[in-house]
């Protein structure tokens, strides 16, 4: 029963992570109609940058706040420069620049920071929280930190006027620019975000995996998992579905014989498959209610 | 005096196909005109061409000033509300955020509220209906909505595209009333694109026949409702 209990919160820890890569992703498959494969490199390297930062002697809050800011311009200044240009350009094309964006990133991190294995610290320390055997202080500091991140963008979405506007632009381009919402700079900023919360994700996953240019490659891919279970076109839906993500991959670990922690990867792409062939929405997924 | 929207030689193309082959027409301050033309004659282009949701060339003044070429967004925040076919309304969201979002382009945001409450006040269904998707409303009160949100705006200039469309007769009388109350009240002139020509001839001061992206007659809306062969191709009596 412990143990049972011990995965189900070591899965909502992790879960959480995928949650906020899940948002991520939806985030931009709302705005521009793709997934962004490079979502995960963004992450990494927002880490590696919250990393130089430590290392230069800032506090480990002071770190984590300015690496936020970094990314956030950074995502707005990738979808300014790379995406903004080819924005009428077929799938294909924004799939080869994802993957190139994906390589760029990798190799660029490995060319700064080489590709030797670091440490991370966590700001939560590594004791057990409140002396309980089933959590850790870090796992809790991960669920604490993405539920903060949630209720922040749910406010934002749903009580603020830019909220407002952004989701406008990416359920209805046209109208919203005949309402006079610029819709390129709303596409913008859901980069920006996008890559904050990305960069969120990786600072908490990084003392877990530790910190190397290919650690978000597995985080993605659970965090993929998650949007598609939840549903592409449910931000609630994509963080359920990361949260449930995590927690079946601790179980199906733990209880399933052979599947061990060696086998854990394959279980985000069974996930995947099996909801795009049972369910393609998605448990959450929009079925438009439409009268005319 | 100047007309408030002044319109020479608008030509527009889909591609290859040209749309528009230069229009000329004037929008005077405070009047209604309609464009009338069958399917295809190239009226809900006209307005696309306006607001800059397609590439056009010519020349087009608000207030004297040229606008053509200008990015939807700006020619919004110049109070051109442009309600469009198919009304456009975000099905996503709520009534009340939709008519939110209509007063995005304004600055004075003080008078945002009395504003939905005066939307609410022509409209009473949609204040009925303020907390649901808009999407799960009718098409009469879709085109309601959509007429509501353009009003937040505050505009000075309403295009209107074929608000009539798809709507029981009753509920086309009652948002052309409407239109007319906001027209008389607050001055605000109209461009109204319509099939239905005897209903957009009741309403209008002014009027443009369009065929095949040219004007082919125009007038006060009296005189070419008298019009013999008007009267033959267009009003069906």
């Amino acid at each position: 029963m412990e143990l049972l209990l011990q995965q189900i919160l070591a899965g909502l820890a992790t879960g959480g992570i995928y949650a906020c890569m899940a948002l991520a992703i939806v985030m931009i498959y709302q705005a521009i109609d793709h997934l962004n494969f490079a979502q995960g490199e963004m992450a990494m390297f927002s880490t590696f940058i919250a990393w130089q930062l430590l290392q230069w002697g800032l506090p480990y809050w002071a770190a984590f706040v300015l690496t936020i800011g970094i990314s956030f311009i950074g995502g707005l200044l990738i979808e300014r420069v790379v995406f903004k240009p080819i924005h009428d350009a077929p799938v294909l094309s924004h799939v080869v620049v994802f993957i190139a964006l994906f390589a760029i990133i990798n190799s660029a991190a490995g060319f700064i920071w080489d590709f030797t294995i670091k440490p991370f610290p966590t700001p939560f320390g590594t004791s057990p929280l409140f002396g309980s055997t089933l959590i850790g202080a870090h796992q809790g500091g991960m669920i604490a930190v993405t539920l903060l991140v949630l209720v922040f963008l749910y406010i934002f979405f749903r009580y603020t006027s830019v909220g407002l506007a952004m989701r406008a632009a990416a359920g209805n381009p046209e109208s919203a620019r005949l309402v006079g919402i610029r819709v390129g700079w709303m596409i913008a900023l859901g980069w920006g975000m996008a890559a904050a919360i990305g960069a969120i994700a990786g600072m908490l996953i990084a003392p877990v995996v530790f910190l190397d240019p290919n650690m978000m490659l597995g985080i993605l891919l659970y965090g993929f998992a998650g949007a598609v279970l939840g549903g592409l076109t449910s931000p609630g839906g994509a963080v359920i579905g990361g949260f449930a993500v995590g927690i079946m991959e601790n179980l199906v670990g733990t209880y399933v014989p052979y599947v061990g922690s060696e086998l854990k990867l394959p279980i985000a792409l069974v996930i995947i498959v099996t909801v795009l062939v049972v369910k393609p929405g998605g448990l959450f997924g929009r079925v438009s209610v439409q009268r005319v | 005096m100047t007309a408030l929207l002044e319109v020479r030689n608008l030509r527009a193309s889909y591609g290859e196909v040209r749309a528009l082959h230069g229009l000329d027409f004037a929008i005077e301050e405070g009047e209604v005109t309609t464009l009338l033309g069958a399917n295809g004659a190239g009226k809900t282009t006209t307005l696309r061409a306006l607001c800059g949701m397609i590439p056009t060339q010519g020349e087009v003044r608000f207030e004297g000033r040229p606008i053509r070429g200008w990015a939807t967004e700006d020619v919004v925040r110049l109070g051109i509300a442009h309600v469009p076919e198919g009304r456009g309304t975000f099905v996503r969201l709520t009534v009340e955020e939709n008519l939110q979002l209509g007063a995005t382009a304004r600055r004075d945001r003080g008078g945002v509220g009395d504003d939905l409450e005066q939307v609410y006040g022509y409209f009473p269904i949609l204040k009925a209906r303020r907390l649901q998707q808009a999407g799960t409303l009718s098409g009469g009160e879709q085109q309601m909505l959509a007429v509501g949100r353009a009003l937040m705006l505050r505009p000075r200039l309403m295009l209107l595209d074929e608000p009539s469309f798809g709507l029981a007769p009753l509920i086309v009388r009652e948002v052309f009333d409407i239109l007319a109350t906001i027209n008389r009240e607050h001055r605000v002139s109209m461009l109204l694109v319509e099939q239905n020509a005897s209903l957009a001839l009741g309403l209008a001061d002014a009027a443009y026949l369009l065929e095949t992206g040219r004007i082919v007659m125009s007038g006060p809306a009296r005189e070419i409702r008298e019009n013999e062969s008007v009267r033959r191709s267009y009003l069906g009596y």
